[in-house]
């Protein structure tokens, strides 16, 4: 019964998002193809005249950023499918209390809407992986082996973000998630300069954010590199994330709609 | 007898310290309109979201349809329609996407929401706006849609709370004249209201609740003869002559109210009363004479008007 609500309510977040994704093209897509061809091709082109071929472990600039910021843009995607659709659906336009008057329950609302922000993900991540292709010379299987390990920053951000989103009472809190949560870590987990170029105090913070490990994980796959630690406890920090995420987010919708 | 489709016995719900539902017992039955008339705040609304299995009870036992909300909730809504007090259409998807995506989650196949759309925006008279974005629709027309949009399970049971409230007399007429027409097909329907024309013209049997409580409970022509007197003769005076008429009043009616604007007097004949009023040389501003009504039952029952 409750995985049969899930993917019905998951259909419905998609029968709605087919009416209104003009309005998200241009964030899921041309922002991170402009910042890759400025960053990485325009900039790209001083760094790698510069020292920093050594610290790119021989890549192009171009080529190391596009695996990065694969992850950073998943991350944005998570974390805004979970927060401004999820706002609204509490309390904007009420759509959760209208479904949980059918079978749809809370978990099965949380599990759909994973679901979804998952599918958009996956669709972000191929289209993007493309990119990377024509762009910064990757390859076409190291492509695609980034897909999964993007679909994964993505959900560790987009799990624990309902829970947060689940408690707030207005918008305040979600410009504040952005302003101060979001925009630092895709500043500085990664994705643009290898977090060891941190000044020493920073770069256990930079370790502790999920960004960090989904970059680790998206550049090991796209350009077959190592990583810092082991991949599995990379997989195994993020998995965590949406495990912890999705418990605490059941509970905060709960606790909000059930009264 | 069958057995009722809703049955609550010590019902209660309270919010911290706050108690909206304070121990009420009612039973609907299969095929009746049933109400719940009271003023703003009595716990209408909070009863609903009870039985609707969306809110969980604090205390008492209710049963719907036979079964229990906490262990059966998704089971119960699946025969259910809801109509919440406040539409919660999505207003940026056309009228017909709304019914689409609801049909959705009770699981029922694509092509049989299809037929039932079709059939249920036309007894909403909404045929020709299906297409149209539910924000540029009247409010009438919402409240109509979200009513068809209940119906799309066809439930056994629908709980409509409030469902004329802030309409125009004619969209409140066009919609009783629906809701009528689903009693004629034999849905059972609860509605909650604090319009007593409304429950009069609705409900088979209804209770008034009154500050968490059930204050009393029967048909509306029951309720007005156990309560109340046949007719009512409403006497308005000039500012400053009321108190002086109130005492010569005194022992003409069965009972007088005393309203801020204006004085009841009931009676089982309206006319000898009135008469009597002339005799005694009362001449006051204006004059009704009316039958009595669920108003006057609440006013006996409580000592105030239904709204405020
Ligand atoms: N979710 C809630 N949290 C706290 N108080 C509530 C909640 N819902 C209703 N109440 C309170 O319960 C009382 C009854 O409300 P309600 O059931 O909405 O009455 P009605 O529908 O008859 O107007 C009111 O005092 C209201 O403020
Ligand atoms: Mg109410």
């Amino acid at each position: 019964m409750a995985a049969a609500t899930s993917v019905r309510f998951l259909e419905g977040e998609l029968r709605t998002y087919r009416r209104q994704w003009r309005a998200s093209v241009i964030t899921t897509f041309v922002n991170p193809i402009l910042f890759l061809a400025a960053m990485g091709l325009g900039v790209g082109s001083l760094v790698d005249r510069g020292t920093g071929a050594g610290v790119l472990e021989g890549f192009a600039y171009v080529t190391y950023l596009a695996p990065g910021l694969l992850a950073a843009t998943t991350m944005q995607i998570g974390t805004g499918d979970a927060s401004w659709p999820v706002m609204a659906g509490i309390k904007w336009v009420r759509s959760y209390e209208a479904a949980m008057a059918t079978p749809v329950d809370v978990r099965s609302i949380v599990t759909g809407h994973l679901g979804y922000i998952a599918l958009r993900l996956l669709f972000t991540a191929v289209v993007y992986a493309l990119v990377m292709v024509v762009l910064a010379s990757v390859t076409v299987g190291g492509a695609l082996a980034a897909v999964a390990p993007g679909v994964l920053t993505g959900m560790a951000f987009a799990a624990p973000v309902i829970a947060y989103t689940s408690r707030l009472d207005g918008p305040e809190g979600l410009s504040s998630l952005f302003r101060f949560g979001i925009v630092p870590l895709y500043l500085f987990s990664g994705t643009f300069f290898p977090a060891s170029q941190l000044p020493g105090w920073l770069e256990p913070v930079a370790y502790a954010t999920p960004l960090w490990h989904g970059v680790e994980l998206t550049r090991a796959a796209a350009l077959g590199t190592g990583t810092t630690i082991p991949a599995v406890v990379n997989i195994a920090y993020l998995v965590v994330w949406v495990g912890v995420g999705t418990v605490l987010a059941r509970r905060g919708l709960a606790r909000r709609m059930v009264t | 007898m069958t057995n009722p489709l809703v049955q609550a016995t010590g019902l209660s719900k309270r919010f911290g310290s706050l108690t909206a539902v304070d121990g009420i017992d009612f039973e609907v039955h299969r095929g009746e309109v049933f109400g719940f008339l009271g003023p703003n705040g009595a716990g209408k609304s909070s009863t609903m979201r009870m039985i609707g299995a969306v809110s969980p009870p604090t205390a008492g036992r209710l049963l719907v349809f036979g079964l229990d909300p906490a262990a059966d909730g998704a089971r119960i809504r699946s025969r259910l329609g809801v109509v919440p007090q406040e539409d919660n259409l999505d207003l940026q998807l056309p009228a017909e996407e709304n019914l689409l995506i609801y049909g959705r989650y009770f699981d029922l196949a694509v092509p049989v929401i299809r037929e039932r759309i079709d059939r249920l925006l036309a007894f909403a008279e909404l045929t020709d706006r299906r297409k149209d974005k539910v924000d540029i629709l009247s409010g009438g027309m919402k409240r109509r849609l979200t009513i068809a949009r209940s119906l799309i399970n066809e439930p056994d049971l629908l709980l409509l709370d409030e469902p004329t409230t802030g309409l125009d007399p004619q969209a409140r007429h066009l919609l009783w004249d629906r809701l009528y027409r689903l009693k004629q097909q034999g849905v059972t329907l609860i509605i909650t209201t604090h319009y007593m024309d409304e429950a009069e013209q609705l409900c088979d049997r209804l209770v008034v609740m009154d500050k968490a409580k059930i204050v009393a409970e029967g048909s509306p022509k029951e309720l007005i003869e156990r309560y109340s007197t046949r007719e009512v003769v409403e006497l308005r005076f000039p500012i400053g002559e009321r108190d002086a008429a109130l005492g010569r009043l005194d022992g003409i009616a069965t009972r007088t109210e005393v309203l801020p604007d204006r004085v009841l007097l009931y009676t089982d004949d309206a006319e000898p009363t009135l008469s009597e009023v002339h005799g005694l040389g009362l001449r006051p501003e204006s004059v009704v004479e009316r039958r009595s009504t669920l108003e006057d039952v609440f006013l006996r029952l409580t000592g105030r008007s239904l709204i405020d």
